[in-house]
């Protein structure tokens, strides 16, 4: 059920191709992560939408597979 | 009444509430457990809905919202983010301002 670190990544990556993603695996079993997403198409956006635009990337995995991933999103 | 009428009504008739896991004494979820703490640092009036209580809600908040996880936090009727954006938001100074602005009650 969980996710790889390399998958989340991959995802983000491909929705925001410009986009700095650093993933932190937090307890190291697989299931909680943080990511860090720097971005220059967030700029302009209030966070909701930096965040929501993160969220599309992972295409309906958060909330369900992806439990936790504590996000946090910055414009370069 | 439909779901999103029922969240509907809570949502505007609160001028703080939050959808979480738990109650704000015993959160169910350290990401609800985050967010009630920002609340009681901000010495803020709140009301809080456990989500685990009410599967109708549990569901039909996040399409009342269109945002998957919760919490979820609302102000005077206006959905402001997940835990995650209440923590950037406190640390920026941006959740007092919002606080001071819109005159909401202290807590207690």
């Amino acid at each position: 059920m969980a996710m790889h670190a390399h998958e989340i990544e991959e995802m983000i990556q491909a929705a925001l191709p410009d986009a700095f993603v650093e993933i932190t695996d937090l307890a190291g079993d697989g299931n909680h992560y943080a990511a860090r997403v720097v971005s220059e198409s967030f700029r302009g956006m209030p966070r909701v939408k930096q965040h929501k635009a993160v969220y599309d990337a992972l295409g309906g995995r958060m909330g369900g597979v992806l439990h936790a991933l504590q996000l946090t999103t910055a414009i370069p | 009444m439909s779901v999103n009428e029922r969240i509907d009504e809570i949502v505007k008739g609160n001028d703080v509430v939050l959808f979480m896991k738990g109650s704000p004494l015993f959160p169910q979820c350290g990401f609800s457990s985050k967010a009630i703490a920002i609340l009681d640092h901000l010495n803020v009036a709140y009301a809080s809905v456990d989500v685990l209580q009410d599967m109708e809600i549990r569901a039909g908040i996040k399409d009342y919202s269109d945002w998957p996880t919760i919490p979820q936090l609302y102000v005077k009727g206006e959905f402001l983010g997940g835990s995650d954006i209440m923590m950037e938001m406190y640390e920026a100074g941006e959740l007092q301002a919002i606080v001071d602005a819109e005159g909401l009650a202290k807590a207690g």
